[in-house]
């Protein structure tokens, strides 16, 4: 557990870096976590992933499968590897401020 | 030596895929799309039987073995070991291959088909063992698109330097 200071807000980390609560989460919060992860600017098509993850997030508990991920938020594999270089799935997940996903696909 | 506990990340796997039946093709594929989703770097080689994973018309008729297959219980996991007599039933393995692509449906496991290209599109290879092809008479049209190239074992051995190779 880590306690940060971002957009003059204490935010709480697990000891992975994912966010503990995901309502502490706003746009100015993943645009530093994203910069964190080398992903120097966010744009609308980053929006729709992370949007998709949190909604998924809200309702389950847990962060989609990529495959729910490609086929239901209309951003197909190849671009969602695009726009989170090095591994979609967590570094959504952390960009989104909701927990490490659990599922294996 | 290495550990699991060793900090070093892995970088690379190529993973060969050498059987056919559901069970024999399915971990391949999880573990070569599990790399891709850490970023791992995933090569996926299918050799003898397991080269139905990536031939066009047989890729979605893969099934779980029910005879020879002293694990297989019915009706689920925890059910009754099903007899040897039994699993050799007309039907059987296709309905217990049916059985369990309901419940790999529900975690989002998808048919071999869709997943073979959903490797693919997140940047992972897939070839053919070229020893398999020549002795099947297989030509490239029986392949779907995107398993790249066949390989000999030599070429193999060249895309997998500097990785792990895991063997199923």
């Amino acid at each position: 557990m880590a306690v940060r200071t971002l957009n003059n807000k204490p935010i709480e980390f697990d000891a992975e870096g994912f966010m503990t609560n995901y309502k502490d989460w706003d746009l100015e919060v993943a645009k530093v976590i994203a910069a964190e992860e080398g992903i120097a600017s966010l744009n609308d098509r980053h929006l729709v992933v992370l949007n998709f993850m949190r909604k998924e997030f809200e309702a389950k508990g847990d962060g989609p499968s990529i495959r729910k991920l490609t086929k239901e938020s209309g951003v197909p594999t190849k671009e969602l590897y695009e726009l989170f270089p090095g591994g979609p799935a967590k570094k959504a997940a952390k960009i989104a401020g909701i927990k490490k996903p659990h599922g294996c696909i | 030596m290495s550990s699991t506990s060793s900090p070093e990340k892995i970088k690379k796997v190529s993973i060969i895929v050498s059987r056919g039946s559901l069970d024999g093709v399915y971990p391949g594929l999880i573990m070569a799309n599990g790399a891709r989703m850490e970023g791992i770097e995933a090569n996926l080689f299918f050799t003898f039987f397991g080269l139905y994973a990536v031939l066009k018309e047989y890729q979605d008729k893969i099934k779980i073995a029910t005879v020879g297959n002293p694990a297989m219980r019915v009706p689920d996991a925890k059910g009754f070991p099903l007899p040897t007599l039994l699993g050799a039933l007309p039907g059987m393995s296709a309905f217990a291959t049916k059985m369990m692509q309901k419940e790999m449906e529900k975690l989002d496991i998808p048919p071999v088909s869709e997943f073979t290209q959903m490797i693919a599109d997140a940047g992972g290879h897939l070839y053919a063992c070229k020893a398999t092809v020549d002795m099947f008479h297989l030509t490239p049209d029986d392949f779907v698109p995107h398993m790249e190239r066949v390989l000999t074992v030599g070429d193999f051995y060249e895309l997998s330097a500097g990785g792990q190779i895991i063997f199923t």
